[in-house]
């Protein structure tokens, strides 16, 4: 299969988006070209208002003219066209991969609003948005031990689709830890998630997409 | 021919529950044989507590021993499993839409129509707004197609047939007619209810209504 030259390939995204990250990193691992198109904060441009009329957000990938929208779809999206390429992204065995679609379900539904509580961003009670990213954590470490069988990442030997999922969140981990001055990820209470963060953090498909925690710690002052 | 028991297939379900009965719909439309477990809600056994210990949710469906949570995660793995009557479609991007579509119905039917009988007295004109709104972009796109899945029945179909059996409530609650808004929306429902796999998991209508009936005084909604 010819490699998709990039104009053939849009992501339409937001650098601090950990949503739009996941769609990165799935297209880098499998060395698929692509434009980035970038929306101003504030705004919505006319090309993501036509390619996601249904919820006007990012990330988008339009392939050949065709948008996807909702970032975990996308990911599954990237590894079934381009299968041939690069390493798989979803577990090839179907209860391994419904158990992964159920994490990465649960880590959406608890992660993403318990760090926008703690930033301010969302209504809610702080404290016990930090409570319930600390209550999640040992699960996590725990799926971890389970799913990588010894292995780097979740996904065993390369980045898989759980990793992705809570991956993307890392730098706005590390930006909430910073603003709040709590530890979340705590090496005496999961060191097997520090150990898989640290090595997420500097793969190849992720270095170049990972936002900085003091630039995310900025944005979220004018957000 | 393996029975329930010897091939492990147990379903863990509450009979109203859309839910469940995406689920029930998917094993029918594949021809499995499995044991369905009746919960107590407000009494969850030790199974479901066991097999599903994040969310103590409906449904669970158990095979081989191992619990799978979460209808339309559930879904996929019965069509993954089974590979007869495909639910999901093989081309990429025919998959990527059928799973939004899947998701949307996901996000945003259940929560507006729960909003809409939960609410004290009459429900808000913006709720029934959003309801039409929601079912209004699904009928969009069914457009003339005679399912979600195109000629034959698939993943979306499965994913928001069983809240047909709530438009009676929602209609009630909402002060609406959904035959008046989404007529193709409507005739989709019936042709589905054609489906032996869909008539035999649904409940009537009415029998739905007063369930809700039921759970609103329950929560001192009426």
């Amino acid at each position: 299969m010819a490699a998709a030259g990039d104009h053939e390939v849009k992501l339409l995204g937001f650098w601090a988006s950990p949503f739009v990250m996941r769609v990165s990193i799935a297209l880098n691992l499998k060395s698929v070209g692509y434009e980035r198109l970038d929306e101003v904060l504030g705004s919505k441009s006319e090309v993501l208002l036509k390619s996601n009329p249904v919820y006007k957000r990012i990330p988008v990938l339009i392939h050949e003219g065709k948008p996807i929208c909702e970032s975990m779809i996308i990911v599954e999206y990237v590894d079934e066209v381009w299968a041939g390429m690069g390493p798989s992204i979803v577990p090839s065995d179907p209860y391994d991969r419904a158990i992964a679609r159920f994490w990465a379900t649960y880590i959406d539904d608890k992660l993403a609003s318990a760090i926008w509580i703690i930033l301010g961003k969302l209504e809610g009670n702080k404290e016990e948005a930090v409570e319930q990213i600390a209550a999640m954590l040992p699960l996590l470490e725990d799926r971890f031990k389970n799913c990588s069988r010894g292995k780097d990442f979740f996904g065993g030997d390369t980045i898989g689709y759980l990793d992705i999922a809570l991956g993307c969140y890392l730098g706005w981990i590390r930006a909430v830890e910073e603003i709040v001055g709590v530890k979340l990820l705590d090496e005496k209470k999961t060191p097997l998630l520090v150990g898989w963060s640290e090595r997420f953090c500097v793969d190849g498909a992720v270095m170049n997409v990972m936002p900085r925690a003091d630039d995310l710690v900025e944005l979220s002052k004018v957000m | 021919m393996a029975t329930a028991a010897e091939d492990g297939m147990v379903l863990l379900d509450f009979w109203v529950s859309p839910f469940g009965q995406r689920c029930r719909i998917a094993l029918a439309e594949k021809g499995v044989d499995y044991e369905y477990k009746e919960e107590n809600l407000s009494d969850k056994s030790p199974l479901l507590l066991k097999m599903n210990p994040i969310h103590k949710k409906i449904p669970v469906l158990i095979h081989h021993g191992k619990p799978i949570c979460e209808s339309l995660i559930i879904v996929q793995y019965i069509d993954e499993i089974w590979s007869n009557n495909p639910l999901l479609p093989s081309d990429p991007y025919e998959r990527a839409k059928a799973r939004f579509w899947a998701d949307f119905v996901d996000k945003k039917v259940y929560e507006c129509g729960t909003r809409l009988w939960k609410l004290k007295g009459e429900a808000r004109e913006e709720d029934r707004k959003d309801m039409i709104k929601i079912l209004k972009l699904l009928e969009g796109e069914l457009g003339d197609k005679k399912y979600f899945g195109g000629e034959t029945f698939g993943f979306v179909d499965v994913a928001l047939v069983p809240f047909t059996a709530w438009f009676h409530t929602y209609e009630i609650c909402g002060n609406f007619s959904i035959e008046k808004e989404c007529p193709k929306l409507v005739a989709w429902a019936k042709r589905c209810m054609e489906r032996e796999s869909v008539s035999k998991s649904l409940h009537d209508s009415h029998k739905v209504h007063e369930f809700v009936g039921y759970l609103k005084r329950l929560f001192g909604l009426e």
